[in-house]
């Protein structure tokens, strides 16, 4: 990895969204364009998340440690779920008990979650020893717990949506969790049609689009740097900013 | 809440060259070789589910014995409440109630989902519809009294050539003829087809099937063989040797000690305590004392190490 190569990444003020304006030329800077919903996006967006931000070639020498790997370890892992589950998805849900290619991406599909979860859990708890909602990224921290917290409804209705025994006996005990917080009324684990829609489709969506939050606040925030030597050494006194989480 | 305005200084050293794009596509090549290899190696597993045409043939007494709990509502099921029925008022936690509250969304009344309709659909059997006239036309004690006679009966029940019962003579009614004709029809496939039936031609619903297969034994004699039961964290486990969902060893935890193991609200109290934690471990960032462990304890030393390492300290 060589050094110093890049210079740090601009600041995600307002003004960095201009080169995007820019582009659009005549048209962004009347006043008609300025009241443009989709000039008004694109500036939002790109002010908050330039390029250069988005995507950057260079990262804090700080960067230097095997848990970064868990994080991005994690997304792949996703990726694997989603491309194993879309392949299932096109051939039924019978498909995978009555061929051997269907079993074979039946495991693909279960071995990726347990690696997903896996990942995950060393990823989140390298986070917390780093205590990375410090310096307003608690957004980031908390869109990571909550795709944590969704992707274990996620995995049960894929597991009761096997339609083999573990199926059956999963889901005439998971009902009674369910039942007792009144959550059975609208969500029936023994329900094969309802629990495969809700993995296939409702979850997914779900679990997708917080990671994906997740992962722009990361890249909008940047990856949090360690504590200071002095910090380390002789902690605030009254409160703790540098561990209060508020947004920026 | 106060919002501060010394927050962690942005970086101002070095950078270092980082290609983001590539690393994903390492660790998606990664983890699909894992993935691959871990199917090779382990595969999945997929052990075919029980059928009530396979539990009544193999267990006939079972099958007739939960047959009857649900007839004279003493079943799992028909004692269950809400959301089925309103037999009992649900789990409560103090003043919660949700499981009454949300009220009766998916009504089973078992004598008439699991015995009556089913044995209606059996053509020309005038012995069974006039047994079924007969029992519900009785008193309700004399109809529990033909059930637990008859109850007791099947626990010394033989079983007869091709699954059938043999009992003891006594005072059942009806009971009989109305239990031998379900008998019948479960061992043939039939009881399954009824217990889907609704007003809509294609079915995905095995609420029916699937409570009445838990009100017997023979789930049960299958999961503790796999080692499935609550007692054996069988929550978080799966069939064969597989590590299950092993994310949920804290929420399983719960149920293997007190006061939640013997508590008839275990449930709900074990998802509330577990909401608590879900909710104190997403807002940790606002939680003074869990916020600073990472500060008590430095982890982060040996993460950060390089850094450290590179980085002098202000205070030498």
């Amino acid at each position: 990895m060589s050094v110093g190569a890049t210079p740090p990444p601009s600041s995600g003020a307002p003004g960095a969204g201009a080169s995007g304006a820019g582009a659009s030329g005549a048209v962004a800077s009347t006043s008609q364009g300025k009241r443009s919903w989709t000039v008004r996006t694109r500036e939002a967006g790109v002010g908050a998340l330039p390029p250069e931000k988005l995507l950057p070639d260079g990262q804090p020498t700080y960067v230097d440690s095997w848990i970064y790997v868990f994080g991005v370890a994690t997304l792949a892992a996703l990726m694997v779920i989603v491309g194993s589950g879309l392949i299932l998805s096109l051939k039924g849900p019978a498909w995978w008990h009555d061929t051997g290619v269907g079993h074979f991406f039946n495991s693909i599909h279960l071995w990726a979650v347990e690696l997903f979860f896996f990942t995950m859990v060393v990823h989140l708890w390298g986070k917390y020893w780093m205590a990375a909602w410090r310096g307003g990224r608690a957004r980031v921290w908390m869109t990571g717990a909550i795709a944590f917290l969704i992707a274990i409804p996620a995995a049960l209705t894929g597991y009761v949506s096997q339609q083999n025994f573990d199926a059956q006996w999963i889901s005439t005990q998971a009902k009674d969790a369910m039942n007792s917080i009144g959550a059975g009324a609208f969500f029936n684990v023994t329900n094969f049609g309802q629990m495969y829609s809700w993995h296939i489709l409702l979850f997914p969506i779900a679990v997708v689009g917080v990671v994906a939050a997740h992962v722009l606040l990361v890249r909008r925030h940047g990856v949090v740097p360690p504590f200071e030597l002095a910090e380390r050494s002789k902690p605030p006194k009254q409160g703790h900013p540098e561990t209060d989480g508020a947004p920026s | 809440m106060s919002r501060y305005t010394n927050r962690t200084r942005e970086w101002v050293g070095p950078y270092a060259h980082y290609d983001l794009v590539k690393e994903l596509c390492i660790a998606l090549g990664v983890m699909t070789l894992l993935a691959v290899v871990l199917t090779i190696l382990f595969s999945s597993p997929d052990e075919k589910p029980s059928t009530i045409a396979q539990w009544s043939t193999a267990m006939p007494a079972d099958f007739v014995t939960t047959a009857v709990s649900e007839l004279d509502g003493t079943s799992g099921t028909a004692e269950y409440g809400p959301p089925y029925n309103h037999a009992a008022e649900g789990q409560h936690a103090t003043f919660l109630k949700p499981q009454e509250w949300l009220g009766v969304s998916h009504p089973i009344d078992t004598a008439s989902a699991y015995v009556y309709e089913p044995l209606q659909t059996i053509p020309g059997d005038a012995a069974v519809r006039a047994a079924t006239a007969t029992y519900k036309a009785a008193p309700a004690a004399k109809r529990k009294q033909w059930t637990e006679a008859y109850s007791q009966a099947l626990e010394k029940a033989t079983v007869g050539p091709a699954g059938t019962l043999k009992v003891a003579p006594g005072e059942y009614g009806p009971v009989p003829i109305m239990m031998n004709a379900l008998l019948g029809l479960a061992q043939t496939g039939g009881l399954e087809g009824n217990l889907l039936r609704s007003n809509q031609f294609f079915q995905s619903d095995y609420t029916k099937p699937l409570l009445f297969m838990a009100d017997g034994k023979l789930l049960e004699e299958r999961a503790e063989a796999d080692h499935l039961l609550g007692e054996q964290w069988g929550m978080m486990n799966e069939t064969g040797s597989y590590p299950g969902q092993s994310w949920l060893w804290l929420y399983t935890f719960w149920y293997q000690i007190e006061p939640f193991k013997a508590s008839e609200n275990a449930d709900i109290l074990v998802v509330l305590l577990m909401t608590v934690l879900s909710l104190a471990f997403l807002l940790i960032p606002f939680i003074p004392g869990l916020r600073d462990i990472p500060r008590w304890i430095p982890v982060h030393r040996l993460i950060w190490r390089e850094h450290y390492r590179s980085t002098p300290s202000p205070e030498s």
